[in-house]
């Protein structure tokens, strides 16, 4: 269950993430998603930027296949997101949602990041050499034996990325990342982010965060692709950000910020 | 609902009771349980050694008596249904400071008592000396089915995350004046209750969408942990066999 041993080695790797044509309803009629395209390369980190009601949670839920598409297709590293494939699906794709308390729902540290390895096989030995890693790479290591409701609320979100990590995920999509975050916690994770060597899909709201870890962005807005393109060009663009309902802080101006390099 | 507030139960210490697995300790106070449960109630001298039993795995555990005996406390709900047996029972009775009492409520209500002070103490007993963690991992090795282990574990794992909502609505509704004065503010109390319940279930539902997303099948991973040595099941097994032996004379004498 490895995922740099199992994955074919060829010249050219298949993009991280493909959708092609991504169409989707809810039961109840109300279409959220209309023909999406969207390829990641691999080692890419890229922000889904978008205003509330845009689909993004939507999409989100149809890398792992927790939706089914009405129309068109999810493959992430090649292989498709169908319905027998879903186990290793979600090994390949890592969640990050929103609120770590519904993340981590396990007694103790430790075991919440032993959970998605040991769903997946892996144990004894294995498994917590797995799982010390994946602390480590967050700098939680320390915290393995506490319950998470002990721990700070920016702790926990680090904790929630170490969960997905412990998959070695193909893909990491994180949701809101930077939300309820003091600015220290968010420059923590940040730090731990940029240095992560996976592909990176990251929704948020907080366009100077994405500006800072993603060189790339697309603008999800009523249900297709508007935009993708650098995310400084993006977010410098006013008239693309006033029709889409995308927002900067007041006094920020993405001309003026240079792009820590990694 | 401060941090810790769940695992008051448990005192933490380094005994050879609290060094056993979890799972003999379990086995060891249902079969202590089960003895106590099945010796005849006139054997009244059989109890006192049961009480004496356990004393020493108290003082082996080195757990005070004093907090053994606050712990007993949950019991008096139920003390009280056996204080009214021999009121209300029929059949002989005796008279003892001036009350008609029936003599086979007597022995009904000293049966109650005697038993279920036992197998309160002896649940004492095992709370105190093992981890809320480490029952749930010990009932999932003695089989117990997973479902029922899960939403134990979730409990735990949730219980202060939802009284820390209730606590926050709460503040809110202070914070904006209100304060339940009497029947006529129930129902704000209600539909407090109503909108906790539903957002327990929304959260609910996030949590399983994590979980499904991380790989979850209906199986939560145990942990793997050494089997229990012959030798730690010998030491969990001395007190039931104790009991045993007490309960047989019980019955022959």
């Amino acid at each position: 269950m490895d995922a740099v041993t199992t994955a074919p080695v060829r010249t050219a790797p298949a993009p991280s993430l493909k959708i092609a044509g991504l169409a989707y309803a809810y039961p109840d009629g109300h279409q959220a998603l209309f023909g999406v395209d969207l390829t990641v390369a691999r080692g890419e980190r890229v922000a889904l930027l978008g205003p509330n009601g845009a689909g993004k949670t939507t999409l989100v839920l149809h890398l792992n296949g927790i939706l089914a598409p009405g129309a068109g297709t999810v493959t992430v590293a090649g292989l498709p997101v169908v319905r027998r494939h879903l186990a290793e699906i979600r090994r390949r794709v890592g969640i990050v949602f929103q609120d770590p308390d519904d993340q981590l729902f396990m007694p103790t540290v430790r075991e919440d990041v032993a959970f998605g390895p040991a769903a997946a096989g892996l144990r004894g030995a294995a498994l917590d050499a797995r799982v010390t890693e994946a602390l480590g790479r967050v700098g939680m290591a320390e915290f393995a034996d506490r319950p998470p409701h002990h721990l700070s609320f920016g702790q926990r979100r680090r904790v929630a990325v170490a969960t997905v990590l412990a998959m070695r995920p193909e893909i990491l999509v994180l949701d809101e990342p930077s939300s309820n975050l003091d600015p220290a916690s968010r420059r923590e994770l940040a730090d731990i982010l940029r240095v992560l060597d996976v592909t990176v899909l990251m929704v948020t709201h907080d366009l100077p965060y994405a500006l800072e870890l993603c060189p790339r962005s697309v603008v999800l807005s009523e249900g297709v692709i508007a935009a993708d393109g650098p995310t400084q060009e993006l977010l410098s663009d006013a008239d693309l950000m006033a029709a889409h309902r995308l927002e900067l802080p007041f006094g920020f101006d993405p001309r003026s910020v240079t792009i820590p390099t990694s | 609902m401060g941090a810790g507030h769940a695992h008051k139960l448990y005192r933490p210490a380094h005994s050879p009771v609290h060094a056993l697995p979890p799972h003999c300790k379990i086995a060891a106070v249902l079969c202590f349980v089960l003895a106590v449960v099945a010796t005849p109630r006139t054997a009244l001298w059989a109890f006192a050694l049961y009480a004496l039993l356990l004393a020493a795995v108290a003082a082996a555990a080195r757990v005070p008596a004093g907090f053994l005996l606050k712990r007993l406390l949950i019991e008096v709900p139920f003390v009280a249904f056996a204080v009214l047996m021999p009121f209300v029972a029929t059949g002989p009775r005796v008279h003892i400071l001036g009350l008609s009492l029936s003599e086979s409520g007597l022995w009904g209500a000293w049966n109650i008592l005697a038993k279920g002070t036992l197998g309160v103490a002896a649940s004492v007993l095992l709370a105190a000396t093992t981890e809320l963690r480490g029952l749930l991992l010990g009932l999932q090795r003695l089989r117990m089915p997973p479902l029922l282990v899960q939403i134990a574990s979730f409990m735990i794992r949730y219980g202060d995350v939802i009284a820390d909502e209730l606590r926050r609505m709460r503040i809110a509704r202070l914070s904006r004046g209100f304060e339940a004065r009497g029947v006529r503010h129930w129902g704000v109390l209600a539909k407090s209750a109503g909108a906790l319940f539903i957002r327990s279930y929304e959260r609910g539902e996030r949590v399983h969408l994590a979980m499904v997303s991380r790989g979850y099948t209906g199986t939560l991973p145990v942990p793997d942990a050494a089997p229990a040595t012959g030798g730690q099941w010998s030491r969990a097994a001395a007190l039931p066999a104790a009991a045993l032996a007490v309960c047989l004379l019980g019955w022959t004498l």
